[in-house]
């Protein structure tokens, strides 16, 4: 997110940086790129890049067939639509309340701004685990919420309903924080030019505003839909027998059975990378969108 | 805001009442809903921690603490802590300087696979390192293999039984690989935005390649990396997924505070779970102050240093 505003390169800085490629093929004026770029590969591979592959050498010892067998196994089905149901859910009611907050934010002044502010990030910093046990009571029957519910017949903790509600706690901070620097970057002369011609506050909005903030806020969805697809510690406490694709691949692992576990995890990686994907592309089309509305 | 429209001589009501803020009403129905939700969200957990903690009372709640395996978890929490934090945070800067200070192809690759650890739950995060160093895994097998590359390596895994995976090794390994981006994140916008013309002119007036990181890079960086530190090591302390495949949950062992409040939970001792959780909420509440403060520091510092 805080790239969005950094990528843009000023004439000086292009001008510095041919000088710079231009020189650089006899002296490098700074020093240790060898060193750190090979720290960097190194560390990264080490970390990150074999033990990924691992993943992907494991399922080789399944066959095709064995492997499709395996990713549509119905309880592998029921779990893929729970997972990607509520994730698309909480993610769509963080769009709407996400966007709410993130303009309150910036546009008006209230009591406790500040704090509401930083309190955002909350779900960030608070641990998985502690959240999943908070929620898991919090709407239990005898909860604070749960006791609410009850009477009106609704059962949050241990159904799916509760899978929803940890993947919105989750999901928060990412519309939030990816809209607010987008509205706050706004020009008012936009707005103002629309008023004067007759526009109201209404048509502005749908017609001026929200084209501009819209590809933020679909970038926004995205991650808190990527984020949420893969949660684990905020849903175990709180989903009971509503099993998301992590709790499977959990129950697969604790049965030592590490060729199916492996499959789906292969089948969650691939959704996992054609979203970052597609993540990077929204964030460059909001880039976009930033360059041209500052020239 | 309105210093424009005022030129324009617009109608008074069109320019302000009506086209270029909300109604009142709007507002405050706005800033309703937005405190609401987030009050239901973020407010009532937040203190629903807290008091459960101390439902039983603060003897209670002590007694929790002092327990030999919540020590036992406390103490492996800052292990992991202890070597994920400082090994990123060196990553993390060596990243950002090659990145940021240099011109090489491939760039946005590198940039797309550091951040690949944010974009793969902490399950798979876990079951990655079971598959490399566990029994079933490429450590397994080599153990078990009959030409290893290196024998006297494949001796002395047998002879010592060096375990990873439900170990502390595993643990530790595990928490690397889910805090790997922070830093690295926080950084490389960052420097790339500062440019490398300052670090140019240290050089040309003859400062050897670490007195110019050491005078004139880290003091740039500090806050965007005692915020990448900060973050970094509230996700090593409350991570819980990765950590729970590799852990094995020995009780009093192999088990870190988020895995002490599940055991906790476990047992239906809810008051001992919240009381454990209350120092991970506590620690949230602290990162989100310190946060706060930095973000607060840059501004004043000046827009020059990009946002954090």
């Amino acid at each position: 997110m805080a790239e969005l505003s950094t990528r843009f390169t000023s004439l000086e800085f292009a001008i510095i940086v041919t000088a710079q490629q231009t020189r650089s093929k006899k002296i490098r004026v700074l020093p240790g790129f060898r060193l750190t770029l090979g720290f960097t590969i190194f560390y990264l591979g080490l970390i990150v890049l074999i033990p990924l592959a691992a993943v992907f050498w494991k399922t080789g010892e399944l066959t095709w067939p064995e492997f499709w067998h395996t990713i549509i196994l119905p309880q592998a089905l029921a779990s893929y639509r729970l997972t990607f149901g509520a994730s698309f859910l909480a993610a769509l009611v963080n769009a709407v309340f996400g966007l709410i907050v993130a303009w309150v934010l910036v546009r008006y002044n209230f009591f406790g701004k500040k704090i509401v502010d930083a309190l955002v990030d909350l779900p960030f910093a608070l641990p998985t685990a502690v959240a999943g046990i908070t929620l898991a009571i919090l709407y239990s029957h005898n909860g604070w919420i749960g006791q609410l519910l009850e009477p009106l017949g609704i059962k949050a903790a241990n159904s799916r309903l509760g899978v929803f509600v940890a993947l919105t706690f989750i999901g928060l901070p990412f519309i939030v924080r990816t809209v607010q620097p987008v509205l706050e970057d706004l020009d008012p002369e936009l707005e103002e030019a629309a008023a004067s011609l007759g526009a109201n506050r209404w048509q502005i909005f749908w017609r001026v505003i929200f084209p501009m903030i819209s590809p933020a806020l679909l970038t926004g969805f995205a991650l808190a839909f990527a984020r949420a697809l893969g949660e684990y510690g905020s849903v175990i406490f709180i989903a009971g027998n509503a099993k998301i694709t992590p709790m499977l691949i959990m129950d697969k692992l604790d049965q030592f059975d590490y060729a199916q576990a492996t499959a789906l995890a292969v089948v969650m990686l691939i959704v996992s990378f054609v979203l970052l994907l597609t993540i990077n592309v929204l964030q460059w089309w909001t880039n976009r969108y930033n360059t041209t509305s500052l020239a | 805001m309105t210093s424009a429209a005022t030129t324009f001589q617009l109608p008074h009501h069109v320019a302000k009442s009506r086209s270029t803020t909300e109604s009142p009403f709007v507002r405050r129905l706005l800033i309703g809903i937005a405190l609401v939700f987030l009050s239901l969200f973020l407010v009532v957990p937040l203190v629903f921690v807290f008091a459960q903690a101390f439902a039983k009372g603060i003897g209670f709640y002590f007694h929790t603490l002092g327990d030999p395996n919540a020590w036992s978890a406390i103490k492996l929490t800052l292990i992991a802590a202890g070597f994920s934090v400082p090994l990123n945070c060196v990553f993390g800067v060596a990243a950002a300087w090659a990145i940021a200070k240099f011109d090489f192809r491939g760039k946005n690759i590198l940039l797309t696979l550091i951040d690949l650890p944010f974009s793969v739950s902490p399950v798979i995060s876990g079951l990655i390192y079971v598959l490399v160093f566990g029994a079933q895994g490429w450590l397994g097998h080599y153990r078990d293999a009959e030409h290893a590359w290196f024998p006297w390596l494949q001796n002395w895994l047998n002879e010592e039984n060096f375990k990873i995976i439900f170990a502390v090794p595993g643990i530790v390994l595990a928490t690397i690989f889910v805090t790997f981006p922070f830093v690295a994140r926080e950084l490389i916008p960052l420097m790339q935005a500062q440019g490398r013309s300052e670090e140019e002119a240290a050089r040309v007036l003859g400062a050897s390649g670490w007195q110019t990181f050491w005078r004139v890079t880290l003091p740039n960086i500090k806050w965007g990396l005692l915020y990448g530190v900060i973050l970094c090591n509230a996700r090593a302390m409350g991570e819980f997924g990765a950590v729970s495949v590799v852990s094995g949950h020995i009780r009093g062992e192999t088990n870190t505070i988020p895995l002490h409040i599940e055991a906790l939970y476990d047992d239906l001792n809810i008051a001992g779970a919240f009381a454990m959780a209350s120092l991970l909420a506590f620690l949230a509440l602290v990162t989100l102050g310190i946060k706060t403060w930095v973000e607060h520091k840059n501004a004043v510092q000046g827009g020059t240093e990009g946002k954090v």
